[in-house]
């Protein structure tokens, strides 16, 4: 194993660390890497846990951010080199000369039953250490099948396969019920979540090990580009699996309150208007004419509209979730909201919508519930527009904002552009709001040029452009 | 800004052992950066959900190191006058009208800016003072962002610049904290000056130590049960989660009600104490097969 020094000693190091981070959107400054300096000359360096929040607090000014940085911590501060100090052993079946066999698979996971019941973090930790490092090369278990280079190749996969700790769920919860704990529905519900979480850090602590293991045969610079998770942030909707979405829900809800909380604000400072010279003289009589009080001309405050034309077929499922998730907030702080979906035809939703109404379940409800489709269940945007303009074409007035969401693929049907533009001409704004990526706007069956003729487009594939996009353009 | 003020801390276990001393039982996140900010003379600006103890660190920190405490509360509209400084017209306006005809101009106007017309708030206050002092800056992210202009000199030269009688630099460099709940992000340039703490909820272990702390007269067990069905019920996706405020008080409420076990009818009584909206309640009980 190759420990490589770096060429500047440990500010150099550090350096390398900064470039790491910013390589993965990370916005570290000079500034704070002079912080992050200073950071490891107050600390002592052995402890390993106080320098991991101390570089933290000086170097990420974000808490999105932090599981890139503890990727990344692990991959430049590892905990320990090769195979580290063992504390846990892995049981081996004996052999007849009595040196160690195969991994004991039936023994080792009798051991990671116990430890999960227990739920000693430092002790599964150990486990997943050497785990990785007697079953994690690729190939037959405990041998090692040779890589590249003659040296093997770890995988995550190949330890979990053969310890397979989603299995040992039923185990451990028939294990406690045995040990004669109380065991109504609630009491089991609670311990059933508690094992699976515990079971899913253990998978995530064998796949930094792995990523340890293997940065140090490949390199850390080879294992940080590929093997870093990205920020909840600049996850692109249209590509996020399960986990990226459960993630990308909890970062939506803040984003939502403080597209909110800033639009009220905006609107209360809008109230105050200009200087009102009359009344401020008349106001200064009382104090013998030093103007002490200015008063202000109040002015009409606008009531802003907004009418949401949302694609919610399958091609922008993940984009239109986190939208509607905006809308919601968005409702609860404007008085005019309107919200309508499209497939094939449009329908009104917006009492799906109501303030405070759980927010999971709602897209299973639109799709079930309001009349989207006509044929086959494909985008028709060209029949949508249209019969958005024949119904509801009232709602859009001069006072009105519209905002339309989709990714403008039309399935080489009509775009409809007439009755665009003309519902685009009666509000006092249009945008329309598109997941994919600038590029590819236009190719294949997308009207998205022809589109953004009509009414200016936004790209909008992440929810910081969201974020950008949506307070830039609201109309306060 | 004199180099030579000593360091409240001196070791990172010796700020964990101090917070624990007065009642804040500190993870070893908080307890670093505690050190650091105190180290490097740097504000600290915690961000994290409701409840988790933002404000409480900085009481704790100011009971630990015996400083005073000096709040600043921000709102929607705060301003200059109200976080800074203000000049008392009143008593100006009396000055000069008692100064009348007997005194010149040039004279009344260098007296009426003088420190006796001036009303000090927080963070002047904060920079005056002599003895040790820790500024609360609370709930950053409800005032405007023209507040955050203000702060920049206060925060990054510990100085407030009045344009009539010039700048006040601290003589003791206050240990500074801004809390935030990320209503709104906070601008760039006031996030580098300070250290950044996420304050998250604490880990099951340090949780029971937590509630065992403030309810002592809860059994261990009970203690436990409750601790970790509060995590399973972080891990839902609800509107509102609990927070350690909401686990000491459902400690307090089965406390009271003389329950000793965390079963389902328990539960079923005290949900309401932990979860605060009714749809929260529903979900969960459905979730945690109550019903």
């Amino acid at each position: 194993m190759a420990v490589t020094t770096p060429e500047h000693g440990l500010p150099g190091h550090l350096v390398d660390f900064v470039g790491a981070l910013r390589r993965h959107g990370v916005a570290v400054g000079p500034g704070e890497t002079v912080d992050a300096a200073e950071v490891v000359g107050a600390l002592d360096l052995l402890r390993r846990r106080e320098l991991r929040e101390g570089l933290a607090s000086a170097l990420l000014r974000r808490s999105g951010q932090r599981e890139v940085f503890d990727t990344l911590f692990d991959l430049y501060f590892p905990p320990a080199l090769g195979v580290g100090a063992q504390d846990v052993e892995v049981p081996r079946t004996e052999t007849d000369d009595g040196s160690e066999g195969p991994v004991d698979v039936d023994a080792l996971r009798d051991l990671l039953a116990d430890l999960l019941l227990a739920g000693d973090e430092e002790a599964l930790r150990e486990l997943a250490r050497a785990a990785v490092d007697a079953l994690g090369t690729a190939g037959a278990s405990g041998t090692g099948v040779q890589g590249v280079n003659g040296r093997p190749s770890w995988s995550a996969y190949q330890a979990l396969r053969l310890m397979s700790p989603e299995t040992l769920l039923a185990r451990i919860l028939d294990g406690m019920r045995q040990d004669g704990d109380p065991t109504d529905d609630f009491t089991d519900e609670v311990r059933r979540r508690e094992i699976r979480d515990r079971i899913a850090r253990f998978r995530k602590m064998v796949q930094d090990e792995v990523r340890r293991r293997t940065a140090e045969q490949r390199g850390r610079d080879q294992v940080a580009k590929t093997a870093v998770p990205k920020q909840a942030e600049q996850v692109e909707f249209l590509s996020a699996y399960a986990e990226q979405l459960a993630q990308l829900r909890r970062t939506v809800h803040p984003l939502a309150r403080r597209l909110a909380s800033r639009l009220a604000v905006r609107r209360k400072h809008a109230k105050r208007g200009t200087l009102d010279m009359r009344r401020t003289l008349r106001r200064s009589m009382s104090t013998g004419g030093v103007p002490m009080k200015p008063a202000y001309k109040t002015r009409r405050p606008g009531r802003p509209e907004l009418v949401i034309l949302c694609d919610v077929s399958g091609s922008v499922a993940g984009f239109s979730h986190f939208t509607l998730l905006l809308v919601q907030a968005l409702r609860e702080q404007f008085s005019k909201v309107r919200v309508f979906a499209f497939v094939e035809k449009t329908d009104e939703v917006t009492h799906l919508f109501e303030p405070g109404a759980e927010l999971s379940g709602v897209m299973q409800r639109v799709l079930r519930e309001a009349d989207l489709t006509a044929f086959d269940g494909h985008s028709d945007y060209g029949h949508a527009l249209g019969s958005f303009g024949e119904f509801w074409g009232e709602a859009i007035t001069s006072k009105t904002s519209l905002l339309i969401l989709g990714d403008a693929r039309t399935n080489y049907r009509d775009p409809n552009l007439a009755v665009l533009r003309r519902l685009a001409g009666q509000a006092r704004h249009a945008h329309w709001l598109n997941p994919e990526p600038e590029r590819q706007w236009g190719t294949g069956d997308s009207a998205a040029h022809r589109y953004a003729d009509v009414l200016p487009m936004h790209e909008c594939r992440t929810a910081g452009q969201l974020a950008d996009v949506v307070e830039a353009l609201l109309p306060v | 800004m004199k180099a030579t003020q000593s360091p409240l801390f001196g070791s990172v276990d010796e700020v964990t052992e101090r917070l624990e001393g007065v009642g804040y039982l500190a993870s070893t996140a908080v307890a670093t950066t505690v050190y650091l900010a105190d180290r490097l003379g740097k504000p600290l600006l915690v961000e994290g959900p409701a409840g988790v103890g933002k404000t409480e660190l900085a009481k704790a920190v100011a009971a630990a190191t015996g400083s005073g405490l000096v709040r600043l509360q921000c709102y929607e509209g705060i301003d200059e006058a109200r976080a800074l400084y203000e000049w008392n017209h009143a008593k100006q306006l009396l000055r000069i009208t008692a100064g009348q005809g007997h005194e010149s101009w040039d004279a009344t106007r260098d007296d009426v800016f003088s420190e006796e017309f001036l009303l000090p708030r927080p963070l002047l206050t904060a920079i005056r003072r002599d003895d040790p002092t820790v500024l609360l800056i609370d709930e950053m992210d409800k005032a405007d962002v023209e507040v955050e202009g203000l702060l920049l000199e206060v925060l990054s030269d510990y100085q407030v610049s009045i344009p009539e009688m010039g700048t006040v630099t601290a003589t003791r460099k206050p240990f500074a904290l801004l809390t935030s709940n990320s209503t709104r992000e906070l601008s760039e340039a006031l996030k580098r000056r300070c250290l950044f703490l996420h304050l998250d909820f604490p880990d099951p272990d340090l949780e029971r130590r937590i509630v065992l702390t403030r309810v002592p007269e809860l059994p261990q067990a009970l203690a436990d049960a409750l601790v970790r069905t509060v995590r399973v019920l972080r891990a839902m996706e609800l509107r509102k989660v609990p927070s350690v405020a909401e686990t000491i008080d459902w400690g307090r409420t089965l406390l009271a009600l003389g329950l000793d076990t965390l079963d389902d009818d328990a539960v079923r009584q005290t949900l309401g104490v932990v979860l605060k909206h009714q749809s929260d309640q529903v979900k969960a009980s459905a979730e945690l097969r109550l019903n």
